[in-house]
C-alpha cells in the first residue's frame, strides 16, 4: 500500500521515465554563465516559492544567494538538482544542457554537486572511505567488487583531504568528526566527484567562529576551478566571502551586486528590517 | 599536516585476503586441520582410544559446519547490508531439495517399487513418467548446477521485487516469512512431485559410495569443512572490497548512498542473490549427511533460529555467525538431550538476553574484553 502511493505521489518525478540527458555530448560554456535559470516558476498547491525567477551564475563563480525564510533558495536548488521540476520558464547547465529533462542521478553525475543543509556522512566508515564512496568512478555492483584505486584515483584523495583540512583525520571514523569538520568532509565528498557546480546550503549554520573562518577560506578556495553557489543567512560570513550577492524574496530576485551595493539597497532594507 | 599518496593505504582488495583478519585466519586454519584430523579420527585411531571420534559424531559436527555457512550468509546480508531475512532457511531447503533429488534419483531399482526411473513416492502415486524438472538430475554436475542456481534465482526475483519497490525493514522480514511459509505449503502438497509431507529419503548412495559408509560421511565432513572455509573466505573477499563499503553505508544511510551515485536496489539484489546460493550450498551438504530432506526445513521457526544464532555470535563480524552457530547449536544438541520440549522458550530467552545484555554478540564481548586489556 505505502508502496503504491509512493508511486502515485504527484510531486516526484521518476528517473526512469525520463530520456536520457545529453551530457556526454559536452558542457558549452563559451558564453559565459554555466547556469542560466530564466522565467522559472515552481508552486506548491498555489503558492509560488519561485516565481518568473532569473539567475546566470557564470563558469567559476563564487555566488551568495541571500534572503529571508522562505524566500525559495532551498527550492532554486531542488530545481537545479532535478529534485522539483519547475511548473515554467527554463534551466540551463551551460548552453546546451537542459536541466529539465535531467534525472536527479544524471545531475549529480553530470557535474553539479549538492551540500545539503543538515550533514550527512557515513558514521562507521573513515573519512577516506567516505571519500572513496563518493569518488567519480563506474558505480555499477560489478566493477565495484573488484574496484581498487590506482595512483591517480590516490592523488585526488589525498588533494582533497588536504583541501578541506582533514588530511590527518583520515582513519577516524567520520560519526566521531565536529559538526564543522562533518561539514568538510561532506564538501569534500562533492569534490570527489569532480563537479563543476557545487550548491552549499548553509554551510556555517552551527559552526564555531575558527570553523567558519576556515569554510570561507575552503570556498573561496575552490572558487575558479568549481563554480560554487552559497546559501546563507549569517551576514557576516558573506560579507567575508561574497564577491557577488543575489537577494532572492518571494521566489525572485530583488538585488543582484556586490555586498555593499544589495545592502545599501532600499528595497533589501526593508524586507529585512519588515521581518 | 598533509597527507601524500604514497602513505594512504590503498582502500580496495588488496591481494591478501586476511591480511589483519586473525580470528578468520584461525578459523580457516582450525577447519583445514579439521577437514584431516576429523576423518583421521573416526577411520584411523582405534575404537576405544581416547583420539576415536564416532561416526555419530562426525556427522554432527558436519551439520554443524552445515548450519555454520547458513548463518555466515544471513550475516552477509544482515550485518553488512541490515536487510533482516527472516526466511533464509528456504534458500538452504531449496539447496537441500537439489541434492535430495540427485541422491533420490540415485535409489534406481533399489526402492521398495524398484522402478529403475521413478522415486517410490511416484509410483505410490501412479504416475507413469518423471515431471520435467526432475531430468537430469541423475546427473551429478546438473545438480551441482541447480544447487546454486535453483536458490539464486528465486532469491533474484523475490530481491528484485522487494528492493526495487524500497521495501525494507520489517515489512521486509514479514515478507520473507511468507516466502518460506508459501514454500513449505507447496512442498508439504503431493502434487508438487517432491514426496510431500514424507520429502525425499532413504537415500543409498552419493558419487557410487555408499552414503551410510564411514569413509563418506568422514568426506561430507571435509567437504562441509572446506564449504564453510570456502565460504567465509568469500564473505570476506566481498565485505572487505569497496562493494563491501557501498552495502554497509546502505545499512547505515541508504537515501545517502543513493545521492551518492550508487543503485541501491542492484546492490541489495546482488547481494541477497549470493547469500541464497551460500545457504544453498549449505542446504545441499547437509541433506546427504541427515539423510532426509523434507518440507519441515521451509518451517518459518527455522529462519528466525538462524537469526538468533547470528545474533548470538554477533552481527556484522562473520566470525561471529559462525561461533554463534556451532554455540547453540551444541547447545541445542544437550539441551534437547534433557528436556526436548524446553528447547523453543531456551532460544526465546537467550534471543532476550543477547539483545538486552550482548547487543554485540559472543564476538563483540570478547572484542571488548581485548580492546580494554590493550587500553
Ligand atoms: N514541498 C513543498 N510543499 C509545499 N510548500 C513548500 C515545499 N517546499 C517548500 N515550500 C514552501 O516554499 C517556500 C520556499 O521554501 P524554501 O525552502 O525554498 O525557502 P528558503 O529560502 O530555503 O528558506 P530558509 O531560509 O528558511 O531555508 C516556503 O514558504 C516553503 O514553505
Ligand atoms: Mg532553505
Amino acid at each position: 500500500m505505502t508502496v503504491l502511493a509512493e508511486v502515485l505521489r504527484r510531486d516526484r518525478v521518476f528517473d526512469f521515465v525520463l530520456p536520457e540527458p545529453d551530457f556526454a555530448g559536452g558542457l558549452d560554456t563559451r558564453h559565459g554563465p554555466i547556469l542560466y535559470v530564466e522565467d522559472v516558476t515552481v508552486a506548491f498547491d498555489g503558492f509560488r516559492a519561485l516565481d518568473r525567477l532569473s539567475l546566470y551564475v557564470d563558469d567559476g563563480e563564487l555566488r551568495c544567494i541571500i534572503g529571508p525564510n522562505g524566500a525559495g533558495k532551498t527550492t532554486m536548488m531542488d530545481v537545479l538538482t532535478g529534485r522539483t521540476r519547475p511548473d515554467s520558464g527554463s534551466v540551463w547547465f551551460g548552453s546546451r544542457i537542459d536541466l529539465r529533462r535531467a534525472s536527479e542521478t544524471a545531475i549529480a553525475r553530470g557535474g553539479i554537486g549538492r551540500k545539503f543543509q543538515t550533514p550527512t556522512v557515513f558514521e562507521h566508515h573513515s573519512v577516506m572511505e567516505n571519500l572513496e564512496l563518493a569518488m567519480a568512478a563506474d558505480k555499477r555492483v560489478w566493477p565495484t567488487l573488484f574496484a581498487h584505486m590506482d595512483s591517480a584515483d590516490r592523488d585526488r584523495l589525498a588533494e582533497v583531504l588536504a583541501l578541506i583540512g582533514l588530511a590527518s583525520l583520515e582513519r577516524q571514523p567520520a560519526g566521531a568528526l565536529s559538526h564543522g569538520q562533518k561539514q568538510w568532509l561532506e564538501i569534500g565528498m562533492l569534490l570527489m566527484q569532480n563537479p563543476r557546480v557545487l550548491l552549499v546550503d548553509e554551510p556555517v549554520a552551527g559552526m564555531t567562529h575558527q570553523e567558519m573562518e576556515q569554510t570561507g577560506e575552503l570556498l573561496q578556495r575552490l572558487a575558479g576551478r568549481h563554480s560554487v553557489i552559497v546559501v546563507e543567512h549569517d551576514m557576516a560570513f558573506v560579507r567575508s566571502i561574497a564577491r557577488q550577492v543575489t537577494v532572492l524574496h518571494q521566489g525572485s530576485v530583488l538585488a543582484e551586486g556586490t555586498m555593499d551595493e544589495v545592502q545599501n539597497d532600499p528595497r533589501v532594507v526593508e524586507v529585512y528590517l519588515g521581518e | 599536516m598533509t597527507a601524500d599518496a604514497k602513505s594512504l593505504p590503498r582502500l580496495g582488495y588488496r591481494g591478501g585476503l586476511l591480511t589483519g583478519d586473525i580470528a578468520g585466519r584461525v578459523l580457516i586454519a582450525l577447519l583445514l586441520a579439521a577437514a584431516v584430523a576429523v576423518p583421521a579420527a573416526n577411520l584411523l585411531a582405534p575404537e576405544g582410544s581416547l583420539l576415536h571420534l564416532s561416526s555419530y559424531t562426525v556427522t554432527l559436527l558436519g551439520k554443524y559446519l552445515c548450519y555454520a555457512l547458513l548463518a555466515l550468509s544471513v550475516d552477509l546480508i544482515w550485518g553488512y547490508c541490515g536487510i533482516l531475512s527472516l526466511g533464509h532457511g528456504a534458500f538452504f531447503a531449496l539447496g537441500g531439495y537439489a541434492m535430495g533429488m540427485y541422491l533420490m534419483r540415485q535409489i534406481g531399482t533399489r526402492g521398495v517399487y524398484g522402478d529403475p526411473v521413478l522415486p517410490d513416492f511416484m509410483v505410490f502415486l501412479n504416475w507413469d513418467r518423471l515431471p520435467w524438472y526432475w531430468y537430469g538430475f541423475d546427473q551429478f554436475p546438473v545438480a551441482l548446477v541447480a544447487i546454486v542456481l535453483v536458490p539464486a534465482v528465486v532469491a533474484f526475483v523475490f530481491g528484485w521485487l522487494a528492493f526495487r519497490s524500497r521495501v525494507t525493514g520489517v515489512y521486509l522480514s514479514i515478507m520473507s516469512q511468507a516466502l518460506t511459509y508459501a514454500l513449505m505449503l507447496a512442498f508439504f502438497r503431493n502434487e508438487m512431485g517432491f514426496g510431500g509431507n514424507n520429502g525425499l529419503t532413504d537415500f543409498k548412495d552419493i558419487l557410487g559410495f555408499d552414503i551410510q559408509a564411514d569413509t563418506t560421511r568422514a568426506a561430507l565432513f571435509a567437504a562441509s569443512a572446506l564449504a564453510l572455509a570456502g565460504g567465509y573466505a568469500i564473505c570476506r573477499f566481498i565485505v572487505s572490497s569497496k562493494l563491501g563499503r557501498v552495502v554497509t553505508a546502505v545499512r547505515d544511510a541508504e537515501a545517502r548512498v543513493r545521492t551518492v551515485g550508487y543503485r541501491v536496489d542492484h546492490y541489495k539484489v546482488w547481494l541477497f542473490t549470493v547469500s541464497a546460493m551460500l545457504a544453498g550450498v549449505a542446504g545441499a551438504l547437509y541433506v546427504p549427511q541427515v539423510g532426509i530432506i523434507n518440507p519441515g526445513e521451509f518451517s518459518p521457526l527455522n529462519s528466525i533460529e538462524i537469526v538468533v544464532w547470528v545474533a548470538v555470535g554477533g552481527r556484522g563480524t562473520l566470525i561471529g555467525a559462525v561461533v554463534g552457530a556451532l554455540a547453540v547449536n551444541y547447545g541445542k544438541t544437550v539441551f534437547t538431550g534433557v528436556w526436548p520440549e524446553g528447547w523453543l522458550f531456551a532460544l526465546g530467552a537467550l534471543f532476550v538476553v543477547v539483545t538486552v545484555f550482548l547487543p554485540r554478540g559472543i564476538v563483540g564481548l570478547l572484542r571488548r574484553r581485548r580492546g580494554e586489556e590493550a587500553a
